[in-house]
């Protein structure tokens, strides 16, 4: 199964606006390519990924095939209190990864 | 009833030019970007500016092009960045991510790794909380493109 990376900081102050990196390994096979027999390859990408805070969704992203294998997302948010933070992606194939990492805030 | 040789050359080309163009994969063009903007801005105006785009102008592999979008936002929960959606002009499908923020997120800011099938516009469309949309677009060249190992003898 597809392992993800993330990087969120271990601790932040109260209101520091923080930077999360993600990264999972993932084909995203856009389904225009064709094999060697010149049949086409069927698609199969990530379609979503969110990520929640609090338990409430802080990102959401909407994948096509033009993005590149691996997906590497990374983006903003507000350190609010101390907790996890969800991370899930979902795809073709009925793929689904789920990963949490914690942070405390001061 | 006999074809002249030269109608018969000209025939062939036609034929083999109809061929070449029915295996080519289906291309984005700018009216499938403008369909796919139009999608999501509906008929409200798209104003220029407010959106810093940072990808190289050009690129050497198509497959992995990094992308960078700042958008110019104080992300109060009065005025935020709602969403941030990513085309491209000539992909076999012109979307390329959809983002939603929140004024959570406290800086506009995203990086992703995209694809490019050949030199082309990409353009970002932002959304703010007040319902209104801004764009940018750049231009990219790309020296070996994405997604093309299936048509590369074609072209060739």
């Amino acid at each position: 199964m597809a392992r993800p990376l993330i990087n969120v900081p271990r601790k932040a102050k109260r209101g520091e606006v923080i930077e999360i990196k993600t990264l999972i390994s993932h084909i995203m096979e856009t389904g225009f390519r064709t094999n060697q027999m010149g049949a086409l390859v069927p698609r199969d990408i990530i379609t979503l990924f969110t990520c929640e805070y609090d338990g409430e969704e802080i990102f959401r992203a909407e994948l096509h095939q033009a993005v590149s294998a691996n997906p590497f997302i990374t983006f903003f948010t507000t350190a609010t209190n101390s907790g996890t933070m969800t991370f899930k992606w979902t795809g073709d194939n009925n793929f689904a990864v789920t990963e949490t990492a914690s942070i405390t805030v001061e | 009833m006999h074809a002249t040789r030269r109608e018969l050359l000209a025939g062939a080309g036609a034929l083999c030019g109809a061929t070449c163009l029915a295996l080519r994969p289906s291309q984005a063009t700018p009216d499938t970007l403008r369909a796919a903007i139009k999608k999501v801005v509906g008929n409200a105006e798209v104003g220029k500016g407010k959106i810093s785009m940072d990808i190289p102008a050009l690129v050497e592999n198509g497959n992995v092009v990094p992308l960078s979008i700042a958008v110019d936002s104080p992300m109060t929960p009065a005025n935020y960045v709602k969403a941030i959606h990513i085309f491209n002009e000539k992909n076999p499908q012109p979307n390329v991510i959809d983002i939603k923020l929140g004024p959570r997120a406290g800086k506009a800011v995203v990086t992703t790794r995209i694809r490019l099938s050949t030199a082309q516009k990409v353009v970002a469309i932002a959304e703010m909380s007040d319902g209104s949309f801004w764009s940018e677009s750049v231009d990219v060249i790309v020296t070996l493109a994405a997604c093309l190992e299936g048509t590369l003898g074609e072209t060739q």
